[in-house]
């Protein structure tokens, strides 16, 4: 009766090279194509690598295991750009290694959760969520307002390692950027006049937030995680593509 | 198959593998299953054509249909705003107060100012509006910047010390840090504040407080301290406090000042969600 599938499960070699030849097929169609195609990542304005204060906050929620609860990404639904605004885009998260878009909502989604809150708000809500929404269940994080950066385990003094590693992976860190990431890491938090801050924004763009984060004059790990959520969201001007962008976006 | 030998009883065929004579049955799938199978292969093909499946070298195979999930999320989010852009225009058509008197108006500001009100303001001022340590409370009547309509109105569209050029601002001194009074001197002051809602201060002499506060507070507080809307001073005498009203928050409240930020709403929000929200604020209870 011609091919049986009873070839295959009577002898392992030839099943081990059936599955082989099966998984190297589907790769090269479902997989292969996405780093080709100009469509798989859209082309819009603003998208830059994070400033090492931002990265550095990035590796705190990621050490806190944020990603647990919260997701990062707007997925195109009316009910989810309703309430989150524009539906989140693969360029948003192209610096992103690994991306944190995830799947579990204990807490809201975070891809836009930039300019939403002030400072201080997070500041207040990070130490005791509970203090000003009574009805969290997010656990408070007090440590990182007296964690100074510096003694941190995940930016202290190596944040040029950081830089460089996501460099390797395609991130676009200058070898001037990867070389000056501590100096640019504590500027951010601090005075936006200082001539520090000017380089940060020589490198990293004018729209870089530049400022004291949670109001203590120590560059603690609650400023960079502050500064991390401050910029989540907001590197795109979503004004400039209003109507046109689905079309735009497809090619 | 059909090198092992056929069961009796059955008449199907075994495996070939036998346990203390027990040989295990080789049942072909029932066909339903086979069929059903087959069907899912068939199914796949019109899906290829109708949807986006193969990528291509320059791009992928779009579909008959021309589907993209983005297309319809705009379309759904168009046909949601041109529904709402009926009853918008009811409401921005309508002033305030007509909105409050007009029982279908009023119902769909509130319906309309619910979700807004839990997304946007309810972070800072509570699920129930109840407010938190320098978030005021909206639920009772007790205003900063004024508790008409209007007022409130105003407040969600400039905000409070926000980017708006028309923000609501008032600027308190830091008393103590900015060395204008005697450390003595603040006790003094907090000790009379205190003093207009039952409470007191150690240490503090009351009536010399009374005459730094005519000097000092009661431009912004008035004579009576009891507080002006128009500059967003509050009230001092009701015993309701935006950052505590013991002792040590009083004396640290004139020490630093408070500085709180309420967020610009015009541009975020549209206007009909604006209106609708001071008409909901309002109607919690304490409007004036």
């Amino acid at each position: 009766m011609g091919f049986k599938h009873e070839v295959f499960e009577k002898n392992s070699i030839l099943l081990t090279v059936g599955i082989l030849l099966a998984v190297i097929l589907g790769g090269m169609v479902e997989i292969v194509p996405l780093f080709y195609l100009g469509s798989t990542i859209e082309k819009v304005e603003g998208v830059r690598p994070y400033t090492p204060l931002e990265l550095a906050g990035r590796n705190i929620y990621i050490r806190e295991g944020c990603y647990l609860c919260h997701s990062q990404m707007i997925r195109p639904l009316r009910d989810e750009v309703e309430r989150y605004g524009p539906y989140s885009l693969a360029a948003e998260s192209k610096y992103d290694h690994p991306f944190q878009w995830g799947s579990k909502r204990t807490g809201p989604d975070l891809a836009r959760v930039g300019g939403k809150y002030s400072d201080a708000w997070h500041k207040e809500h990070l130490i005791n969520p509970r203090g000003i929404v009574p009805e969290s269940v997010m656990p408070g994080y007090p440590f990182l307002a007296t964690t100074p950066l510096k003694e941190s385990n995940i930016a202290a003094n190596d944040m040029s390692a950081h830089l460089k590693v996501n460099s390797w992976v395609g991130v676009p860190y200058t070898d001037d950027m990867i070389k000056m990431a501590v100096a640019d890491m504590n500027a951010q938090a601090g005075d936006p006049d200082s001539d520090e801050a000017e380089a940060l924004k020589s490198r990293y763009g004018e729209k870089v937030k530049v400022r004291n984060f949670d109001g203590n004059p120590e560059v603690t790990e609650l400023d960079a995680l502050i500064a991390y959520l401050q910029v989540l969201g907001t590197m795109v001007d979503f004004s400039l593509y209003k109507d046109k962008a689905p079309v735009e976006w497809q090619r | 198959m059909g090198t092992n030998k056929l069961d009796e009883v059955t008449g199907t065929e075994t495996t070939g593998h036998e346990w203390d004579g027990i040989a295990e049955l080789n049942t072909p799938l029932p066909r339903w299953w086979v069929l059903t199978f087959w069907a899912t292969f068939i199914w796949s093909i019109g899906y290829w054509i109708v949807y986006p499946a193969f990528p291509l070298m320059n791009s992928y195979t779009k579909g008959l249909g021309n589907y993209t999930e983005r297309a319809v999320v705009e379309e759904d989010l168009s046909k949601l705003n041109a529904m709402r852009a009926e009853s918008a225009k009811k409401l921005m058509g309508a002033s305030l107060e007509d909105i409050k008197n007009n029982t279908e108006l009023l119902n769909f500001a509130r319906a309309m100012a619910t979700p807004a009100f839990g997304d946007n303001c309810a972070p800072c001022h509570g699920t129930g509006a109840s407010g938190s340590k320098g978030f005021p409370n909206l639920n009772d009547d007790d205003w900063l910047w004024g508790g008409t309509l209007e007022d409130i109105h105003q407040t969600i569209k400039v905000g409070v010390r926000d980017k708006h050029e028309d923000t609501r601002v008032n600027d308190m001194p830091a008393f103590g840090k900015d060395e204008v009074l005697e450390p003595k001197q603040i006790t003094d002051v907090a000790g009379y504040v205190l003093s207009l809602s039952g409470g007191k201060v150690d240490g503090a002499d009351v009536e010399a407080g009374k005459t730094l506060f005519a000097e000092n507070c009661a431009s912004c507080h008035g004579e009576d301290a009891k507080g002006m809307t128009e500059m967003g001073a509050p009230n001092l005498t009701d015993n309701i406090w935006l950052y505590g009203g013991d002792a040590k928050t009083v004396l640290a409240t004139i020490n630093g000042s408070r500085k709180g930020i309420m967020p610009t709403w015009e541009g975020r929000l549209d206007p009909a969600t604006i209106k609708a929200l001071a008409v909901y604020v309002h109607t919690l209870g304490g409007g004036k």
